[in-house]
């Protein structure tokens, strides 16, 4: 994890109400500097309703929050100066050529004309579109244009980036450029909120998940602290070359053996980084030849469908209506 | 990773100006970004580029060719004055057609860009909400109005250079322009606000009928006056233009109030159904109008009526200076010779006691009572509604019109030499009740016509502003002045005509 200590993103009991439908519900989150963290849930969930608010496009209706540490309510200006936005929908202005689009936002952010052109084109190659400077926007393809919305989002050199669905229409090689891009940025102390519906890319990219579920967030905490409150303890597996015979016995007191074969078992463990050394000995000293011990690695799909399904049926325990209904009979014009 | 609390640390931000002329100077130059890039892009568009280049360069020759053509048709008849109107006449419009085009570029300029979905990018920027309507507003006008431009100067060039060698009037063609320029102005100013508040291209389309039906009758007004007017320096001609010039740089300005009030990135981003939901809207004007008082009608006084009064104030105070000076204005035109009665026909009391006698018999019964409260409300009624599409300036129009009439009556009365105890026996008993229902009626209407100017409270919709305006004029009409017309009628009906037969008889 790269965090530096300073907080970027902070926001405190954040609350946005349209009408009487409450889209964002008491959000509290502090991300540091030079961290990514990724914004799940399912559609409506609140995702875009909480970014808007951290650019100053939204204002709460209650709470609070400090982005690069200006209030976005009292500091809009100076809020959208240090933020990068990839919104949903690229919308490019299709009849402009891509310079002359970076150009015009690099305008809107007060770079000189030199480094307007400089970090456009820096930009546009590191995300391979420089055969495309001839271009016309409409001509580009959608993974081009998403490349594009990127390179904008990231032209004033921001400190913190709000990325909604950042590779979604991309290619795997593309979805990769883009992914350590990010990451790199993120080692030069970039702070990083990803919205995506992609879980094995947020697992990939995030040092920390939150996951929000109308309006809350329901769950927070790096992938190994989620896996663990929501999965339970690690599982290892331990794959040995002679058949195991008495051996379950030999460790059952150190680990809860769950299922074993011939040439494997699998365990709970606690504390892997403790037990695990002690395992490995104990084996050595029985004359086992270990092949691999690994853990079963959980997804971040399996935890998130987890998480929601728990949510969910808390919410039908104390037989409350989901939201959602009251704000379709109350939607005003 | 996410900490439990370590202090937030501000990255620098460019530094913001101080002084006003560096504000000015800093929002005009962001201004100027967003309208650089609306301008070409206006500019590559032929969809726009079309109509522009054909109203530029072949309608201006169209209308001088139309202009020869008038001009020869009509002298062989000696009615040479027509046609010789009717080359600024074609001016007007020859400027008129490209800035139309104005509307359609200004409608389009925020909701096209969010059904494009091109907007949320843009207000994602450091541009305040002034710079990207300023921008904006600049590039809805410029094409337009550069074409009105050069159509104008090829059209006139065609008339001072051609056969017909026209020589106008320096003065008209000034006005001309600047008539047209303003007419660019309100029409996008209007526009901005439609295009604003609108969710779709096609509603903000339907609602730009609220512009371009009363821009088409003002330029019917504007050819009727330089066709009647007999020379520029005419107080009554030609010099009218310069009174509907000013009526327009008025507009404007309370269209970019209104425009600069309900900007808001939150409105433009927010809204995404343009639904008529008329059981929300009854529901919430309902809510407002009954308020959470007490059940009971003096807890409703108490707690919904009065407080909407007490926030009438200032708009009373307009709206009494306003009839106190229409009353002043009737009385100082009734001093003019040219407004003045005939003494003969007013001199006459037996006369006058007779004209009195068909309004006793008319009064004296419910029906007058009816008849009085019927009329009473209609006009405050149609002032509110017209207050509602005039920002509140017609209710004020509509109340103080018969304060004038009052004033150049009383006038009258006093030169001619009548009793004017008869004047205040036949306007003072119901007026002491009537007066202040007016004015509270008419304060509630402006108050309701000019709640758009405002900016929003904090977390409220344009809707639920107006319809809590709208429930407290309903506060204020039902609670308070229709209970005093139904008072003044009463008092007009069966008080008044004793005190006027009181005075006619002391007379």
């Amino acid at each position: 994890m790269a965090g530096d200590g300073r907080v970027m993103i902070e926001t405190q009991g954040l609350t946005k109400d349209f009408g009487d439908f409450r889209a964002v519900d008491d959000v509290t989150l502090n991300v540091e500097a030079g961290t990514v963290l990724a914004l799940l849930g399912p559609n409506g969930a609140g995702k875009t309703t909480t970014v808007r608010m951290m650019t100053s496009i939204l204002k709460p209706t209650a709470g609070s929050a400090r982005i690069a540490g200006y209030d976005v309510t009292t500091q809009p200006v100076e809020v959208r100066q240090n933020v990068g936005v990839l919104t949903e929908q690229h919308g490019l202005y299709e009849r402009m050529r891509p310079l002359e689009y970076l150009d015009f936002f690099a305008r809107l952010y007060h770079l000189d004309a030199q480094t307007r052109r400089k970090r456009a084109k820096a930009l546009m190659e590191r995300f391979g579109l420089a055969d495309a400077y001839g271009k016309r926007l409409g001509e580009f393809s959608k993974g081009m244009k998403q490349k594009l919305a990127l390179v904008r989002a990231m032209l004033h050199d921001p400190p913190v980036l709000l990325l909604d669905e950042p590779t979604s229409a991309m290619d795997p090689q593309s979805a990769k450029l883009v992914r350590d891009s990010i990451l790199e940025l993120r080692r030069d102390a970039h702070t990083f909120i990803v919205t995506t519906h992609n879980l094995n890319e947020a697992q990939l990219l995030a040092d920390r998940i939150a996951i929000i579920r109308q309006g809350r967030i329901i769950a927070e905490g790096t992938f190994e602290e989620l896996s663990r409150r929501f999965v339970g303890v690690p599982t290892m597996e331990l794959r040995v070359r002679v058949p195991l015979n008495g051996l379950v016995q030999e460790i059952s007191d150190m680990v809860e053996v769950i299922g074993y074969g011939d040439h494997w078992l699998r365990y709970r463990v606690e504390q892997p980084e403790i037990t695990n050394p002690h395992l490995l000995r104990r084996l050595t000293s029985l004359g086992v030849d270990v092949i691999t011990l690994s853990p079963l690695q959980e997804t971040l799909e399996a935890i998130y469908l987890r998480i929601v399904a728990e949510d969910e049926q808390v919410e039908h325990d104390n037989g409350s209506i989901p939201r959602y209904a009251d704000a379709i009979a109350s939607t005003s014009p | 990773m996410i900490t439990a609390a370590s202090p937030g640390t501000q990255t620098p931000s460019p530094a913001r100006p101080r002084s006003f002329w560096a504000t000015f100077q800093h929002t005009m130059g962001n201004a100027l970004i967003v309208t650089r890039r609306e301008v070409t892009d206006s500019f590559r568009d032929w969809r726009i580029m079309a109509p522009i280049l054909i109203l530029t360069l072949v309608f201006p020759a169209l209308s001088q060719f139309g202009a020869n053509l008038m001009l020869n048709f009509v002298t062989q008849y000696g009615a040479e004055l027509l046609g010789e109107r009717t080359i600024p006449f074609l001016l007007m419009i020859v400027g008129f057609f490209p800035i139309s085009l104005s509307l359609v570029i200004a409608l389009e300029t925020f909701v096209g860009e969010k059904e494009r979905r091109s907007l949320e990018p843009l207000l994602s920027t450091p541009l305040t909400n002034l710079e990207l309507y300023i921008g904006k507003t600049l590039a809805a006008m410029i094409p337009p109005l550069l074409s009105s431009y050069i159509g104008m100067a090829v059209y006139m060039g065609s008339l001072l250079f051609g056969e017909l060698a026209w020589r106008p009037q320096p003065m008209l063609i000034v006005q001309i322009i600047l008539l047209t320029t303003a007419q660019a102005l309100l029409m996008v100013t209007g526009a901005v606000v439609v295009s604003s508040q609108a969710t779709t291209t096609r509603a903000a389309n339907l609602l730009a009928s609220f512009i371009i039906v009363p821009m088409s009758l003002l330029i019917i007004l504007e050819s009727i006056v330089m066709f009647g007017a007999p020379d520029a320096e005419s107080p009554n001609g030609i010099f009218a233009l310069w009174v509907i010039l000013i009526g327009l740089l008025i507009g404007t300005a309370l269209f970019m109030r209104v425009g600069t009030r309900l900007f808001s990135r939150e409105e433009l981003l927010g809204r995404t159904l343009d639904m008529l939901n008329l059981r929300w809207m009854g529901r919430t004007f309902w809510l407002e109008f009954r308020g959470r008082a007490a059940p009971g009608l003096p807890g409703w006084y108490r707690q919904e009526v009065f407080p909407a009064v007490r926030q009438l104030g200032r708009p009373m105070v307009v709206v009494l200076l306003c009839m106190l000076a229409a009353f002043v204005g009737g009385w100082l035109a009734g001093q003019s010779p040219a407004w003045r009665l005939p003494a003969a026909s007013t001199n006459d009391e037996v006369q006058l006691t007779e004209n009195f006698r068909d309004w006793f018999e008319l009064g004296s019964s419910p029906t007058g009572v009816m008849l009085a409260i019927w009329q009473n409300s209609r006009v405050l009624l149609a002032a509110t509604l017209l207050a509602v599409i005039s920002f509140g300036v017609m209710a004020v129009v509509l109340a103080i019109l018969p304060f004038g009439i009052l004033g150049w009556v009383f006038s009258q009365f006093l030169l001619l030499g009548l009793n004017p105890m008869l004047f205040l026996a036949a306007v003072v008993p119901h007026s002491l009740v009537e007066i202040p229902a007016i004015l509270l009626a008419t304060a509630a209407g402006l108050q309701l016509g000019a709640v758009v100017t405002r900016r929003l409270p904090p977390g409220k919709t344009v809707s639920e502003v107006w319809l809590a305006a709208a429930a407290d004029a309903a506060k204020v009409g039902v609670g308070l002045v229709l209970p005093m017309l139904i008072v003044a009628a009463l008092i007009e009906v069966y008080l008044t005509p004793s005190a006027v037969q009181m005075v006619l008889g002391a007379g």
